[in-house]
């Protein structure tokens, strides 16, 4: 067997200061749940970082505290690099994905799309254009007019994406958008992901509980444990880009996912 | 944003949706015929099972007249029939209006406040479990006009299910969906505009259905608690001044065109309905399997 990788050194943060820092964070739901323990996290620019764990380990509430959909408790949650509004107020630059496309059933997938600008108040015909380009970039070209029920699941996730990815954000949060598809089409979106994460240059903060999809994906892996929910480990996924099918196969890609796994195993007993 | 390679998003689970036409007979897909012929041929054969029963008993027409007969009476008379034909559909439409118009507007306003809709939905519920029969003399004595107490009491018994059913459609929007609308800054305007009604559009519809058959009874009950005589009144009192004069076919003649009067609305209503939720809502869509 070959041995593990050496351990992996930290997120060289000294050049730049992180999209996304929580210091501290803890989230108690009003039913007196602890959702959230103390957690610690810093994004940095232009990663691609997954948060993995069992269910029930706050990580979808970890991504909706950062959206805003939730206040914590106790902590801060910081955007060390972004603009503020009149407010004082950090303005969050960002898309999310949900776990069901939530996708309008009465809109077309372009008026969908278009559905974030159009909130924006950007007007009609640049909302119409930028949204036809975002449904292009996810393979999507020709099914403007399409309704969500003459899509196929994938086919709806590819829209939530051109939503998501139509404001141009920084940052794209992602709560568990692959987990309801069957792995074919898993696998064809996590290649696009990459793809657009590559061309696209924005930072992504992806919930999975799939080792392998997070290995895959995934510069840094945050591995969180259940009850309260908590940051258990931090991994480096050292591997380079572009991945693809052969990096599916590859001993380096089943070290990594043995690696997770025994760290993910630890944070389910733990 | 830098162009990217196309070629890498061909996905392979986009398969366009074809569905096959049906063949068609004078404009309607062959599966829909029996629908149409197998209620017509039970009609006819239980007419033809009356009129039977009224000739060889020998049945007075002052007890049981046959649909021949009711037909023929249609036609005769007419003249009053169809004008009073024409007041209870005024009485009906107006109705219908305003039950919709205030039942959108009141619900809309439920949905923005809870408070709102704490305080003042029990007694829409109040208005609606109070059998109108009941309350209609009251409203035809303190209100002067005739035409309008009827319309007050149609729109009394029309207004509950567009109220209740819209509520329960505004509040009925996808929770993923408000907090996408939230985390992209939509006011409440936005969100009610773009998300809570064309969420709430098929439980209204649903509710618009009921109440158009509704605000027919209510005018019909009205009318007959009211009971007002003179040309200008509906098709209830030429109910009643038939049985009076013991004028039973027309009796029945009148009875009928009510019937026709709610089929047609019943069926007007869901066009719209289907008109309006063909493209996306799974009751207005044929399963595909």
């Amino acid at each position: 067997m070959a041995p593990p990788p050496p351990p992996a050194s930290p997120a060289d943060s000294s050049r730049e200061k992180p999209v996304i820092q929580l210091q501290q964070v803890s989230k108690r739901f009003s039913n007196g749940t602890l959702a959230v323990k103390d957690c610690n996290l810093a994004v940095e620019r232009h990663s691609f970082v997954s948060l993995l764990g069992p269910s029930g380990c706050g990580k979808s509430t970890v991504l909706r505290m950062i959206a805003g959909l939730g206040e914590p408790s106790a902590g801060a949650i910081d955007w060390p690099s972004a603009q503020y509004d009149a407010a004082g107020k950090p303005i969050r630059d960002l898309g999310f994905v949900f776990q069901e496309p939530t996708l309008m059933p009465w809109a077309t997938a372009i008026k969908n799309v278009m559905l974030p600008l159009k909130l924006a108040g950007v007007p009609k015909p640049e909302t119409r254009s930028r949204a036809r380009e975002a449904l292009a970039n996810v393979g999507l070209a020709g099914f403007e007019n399409a309704y969500p029920r003459e899509l196929s699941g994938g086919m709806k996730m590819r829209v939530s994406i051109a939503r998501a990815i139509v404001t141009r954000p920084s940052v794209l949060l992602m709560d568990e958008p692959f987990a309801a598809l069957d792995e074919i089409t898993r696998f064809k979106l996590n290649n696009d992901l990459l793809e657009l994460w590559r061309s696209h240059r924005f930072t992504v903060l992806f919930v999975t509980h799939s080792v392998f999809e997070s290995v895959y994906l995934s510069q840094r892996i945050v591995v969180m444990a259940a009850r309260p929910g908590r940051v258990m480990a931090d991994i480096t996924i050292d591997a380079p880009y572009p991945r693809d099918e052969a990096f599916r196969t590859s001993a380096v890609y089943s070290d990594f996912c043995r690696r997770v796994s025994h760290t993910l195993g630890e944070a389910i007993a733990a | 944003m830098s162009a990217i390679d196309v070629n890498a998003f061909q996905g392979t689970d986009a398969e366009a949706v074809v569905v096959p036409r049906e063949r068609r007979v004078l404009g309607l897909a062959v599966s829909t015929w029996p629908k149409i012929l197998a209620p017509l041929a039970i009609g006819v054969v239980m007419l033809g099972l009356w009129e039977l029963v009224v000739r060889i008993n020998h049945i007075p027409v002052f007890i049981l007249p046959g649909p021949i007969l009711i037909v023929q009476t249609l036609i005769k008379d007419w003249g009053t029939l169809s004008t009073s034909l024409w007041i209870t559909l005024q009485i009906t439409f107006m109705a219908l209006i305003v039950a919709v118009a205030l039942g959108v507007f009141i619900s809309v306003l439920f949905s923005q406040s809870k408070w709102i809709e704490l305080s003042f939905f029990p007694y829409a519920v109040i208005l609606q479990v109070t059998p109108v029969v009941a309350i209609a003399p009251l409203i035809i004595i303190y209100v002067n006009d005739v035409r309008l107490a009827l319309l007050i009491c149609a729109w009394i018994v029309a207004f509950f299910p567009i109220l209740s059913n819209t509520t329960l459609g505004l509040n009925s929007a996808d929770h993923n969906l408000i907090n996408l609308f939230q985390l992209y800054g939509a006011s409440r305007g936005q969100v009610l505009r773009n998300l809570r009604l064309p969420s709430a559009m098929p439980y209204f519809l649903g509710g618009l259905r009921i109440s158009g058959g509704l605000s027919l009874i209510g005018a019909i009950v009205a009318e007959f608690v009211a009971g007002t005589g003179g040309r200008a009144s509906g098709l209830a009192y030429r109910i009643l001044e038939s049985g009076y004069q013991l004028q039973i076919p027309r009796m029945f003649a009148a009875l009928l065109l009510i019937s026709l009067t709610g089929i047609v609305i019943f069926l007007c209503l869901s066009l719209i309905s289907h008109l309006c939720l063909r493209k996306w809502h799974e009751s207005a869509i044929r399963r595909e399997n």
